[in-house]
């Protein structure tokens, strides 16, 4: 991939990422957030939470099925834009919503399963975006960084059930939300499995072979 | 039983006619106001003018909603379960010629044309406030007569006990009754409501045609729809077609859809929350602060005792 590519695709996401917030900005401006302009924007920013982090998690599977190499370039950058979209979220919450109300935010955190499950969610998500830095990969060594972001999984699946408990009867987007993150899933445990089957088929057949060195060793003269 | 009590408002006071009408004025002029270019996409209802004597005996001294909110912000699920679903779709919806069927454990069986419902009772104008589930309130001017004119005019026998709503089923007219993917439906419709008879002619009950000074929108109902303001939003049916009086408590379609969110009685109560969020408290649209809910939407004084001796933690 070119240099030139891989900025065009950056400026895409960039682009793509900003703008529901520009828009969000461009309605509070003309005052046309409608008749509950707290609501509006808290659901805006969940909805873009939610839809950006599934990107970021689509990355890898668009390389596993069409062997692509440009989506991973994206991944931190849609982890990050993810992020701060439900800091967004969260701070509405917080100073909209219940206006720095700490004890009633306390007790709708432990006694609301919905809140519970978008804390967890976020919660999962900080220390990804806290290690996102290549400074970070090196500290912590390739191999606790990458199980470490395994921790994007539990996010990914808090901010589904999030979505689908806060969702009142009748309201079909949770599903087709939780249908994708099962898709996405599904294609990371499938390349899993197949890659784990290789290895043990290597593992076996190399075995084969060093027995073989042996019994040869043994046999000869 | 009938007789009309002019009830006592503590907890709101009582608003003087002449300031209300004063600041209807001064909400025509916001209306008109936000009618300009640019000032939001929702139009208020084109309608026509509705004439009725204002009952401040039945009126908070609240400012009303912004007419624009309340005709733009609306759960209906016949048009689709989004706010924005309702005014978009209103359209759709002939609230002309319409008949309601009142029927059943009575001595009197009539079909009404609405417009003769709108003949035979006086109309009065009554604000109320309307407390929804969700957990956000308004204060609408509404225009109609009790319900209980009505039911009187019919005669219950001495078995009914429950009064059934059912809303219209036509997903011509309401496009959400159509079933969407997979066969999936929101609701089992019709949409049907209940109340008890004494919840059903006690004075608040209101039955309305018209709110704002018009017509009832469609989007808020049309062409009649009951108000009981002491109750969660979902009870107030709208678009009614048929009301019977029944021996049986009547099995509504948010009790079918959700029994263990959405009982029955559905009495406005901070003190039993939701199974997913709390009705401690809620958003008066227009509001920046949530502020506290009051028990029965603030009409205890008027109907607290059509409950005495309930478990209404259990009778939810
Ligand atoms: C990664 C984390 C999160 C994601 C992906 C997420 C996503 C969403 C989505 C999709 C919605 C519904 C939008 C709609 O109805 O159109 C929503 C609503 C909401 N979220 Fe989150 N959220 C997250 C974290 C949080 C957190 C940490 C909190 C607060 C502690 C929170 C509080 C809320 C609230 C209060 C609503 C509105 C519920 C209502 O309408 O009653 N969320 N969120």
């Amino acid at each position: 991939m070119t240099r030139r590519t891989r900025i065009t695709l950056k400026v895409v996401v960039w682009a793509g990422c900003l703008a529901p917030l520009l828009l969000l900005g461009y309605r509070a401006w003309t005052d046309d957030l409608g008749a509950n302009p707290i609501s509006f924007v808290t659901n805006t920013l969940g909805d873009w939470t939610l839809r950006i982090l599934l990107a970021s998690l689509a990355m890898t599977p668009l390389r596993i099925v069409f062997g692509l190499s440009w989506p991973i370039t994206l991944r931190r950058l849609l982890g990050l834009f993810a992020f701060a979209y439900v800091c967004l979220h969260f701070s509405v919450w917080i100073v909209l919503d219940f206006f720095f109300d700490w004890p009633r935010m306390w007790a709708d955190i432990v006694k609301r399963p919905y809140i519970t499950l978008g804390m967890l969610a976020l919660l999962s998500l900080t220390p990804l975006a806290a290690t996102s830095t290549t400074g970070m990969i090196r500290r912590l060594g390739a191999r606790t960084w990458t199980r470490l972001h395994r921790l994007v999984y539990i996010a990914g699946a808090c901010a589904v059930l999030h979505y689908l408990w806060l969702a009142k009867v009748g309201v079909t987007d949770p599903y087709w939300y939780a249908g994708a993150l099962l898709v996405l899933l599904g294609i990371r445990a499938g390349d899993w499995s197949r890659r784990a089957i290789r290895r043990r088929t290597a593992a076996v057949a190399a075995s084969a072979t060093s027995a073989r060195l042996i019994d040869r060793k043994r046999f000869s003269p | 039983m009938l007789i009309r009590r002019a009830p006592r408002f503590t907890a709101r006071e009582i608003t003087d006619p002449e300031l209300y009408l004063s600041r209807r004025e001064l909400m025509a002029g916001a209306a008109a106001l936000a009618l300009m270019p640019g000032a939001g996409e929702a139009a208020a209802p084109k309608s026509e003018p509705l004439a009725a004597k204002h009952n401040p005996a039945f009126s908070l001294s609240e400012p009303a909603t912004k007419i624009d909110h309340a005709t733009t912000y609306n759960n209906f699920y016949e048009f689709g379960v989004n706010k924005d679903d309702p005014s978009r779709l209103a359209h759709t919806l002939k609230p002309r010629p319409w008949s309601v069927q009142v029927d059943g454990h009575v001595h009197k069986p009539k079909t009404f044309d609405v417009d003769e419902l709108i003949k035979l009772f006086p109309l009065e104008e009554r604000v109320y406030s309307l407390r929804c589930v969700e957990a956000w309130s308004m204060v609408i001017p509404w225009i109609g007569f009790p319900l209980a004119s009505l039911l009187k005019r019919v005669e219950p026998t001495r078995q009914a006990k429950f009064v059934e709503f059912t809303a219209l089923l036509d997903p011509n007219q309401f496009p959400a009754q159509k079933p969407g993917f997979f066969g999936f439906s929101s609701l089992d419709w019709p949409y049907v409501e209940g109340l008890r008879l004494d919840e059903a002619l006690h004075p608040l009950t209101l039955l309305a045609v018209g709110m704002y000074g018009q017509v009832l929108p469609n989007q808020n109902g049309a062409p009649v729809r009951v108000v009981i303001p002491w109750k969660y939003g979902f009870k107030s049916a709208k678009s009614i077609v048929r009301i019977r009086l029944v021996a049986e408590q009547p099995k509504t379609a948010w009790e079918k859809a959700a029994p263990q969110e959405y009982g029955f009685y559905s009495n406005v109560n901070p003190a039993v929350s939701h199974p997913r969020w709390s009705q401690a408290d809620e958003r008066r649209i227009g509001e920046f602060r949530r502020r506290p809910t009051l028990p029965f939407n603030g009409y205890a004084d008027q109907v607290a005792s059509l409950y005495s001796g309930m478990d209404l933690k259990k009778f939810y």
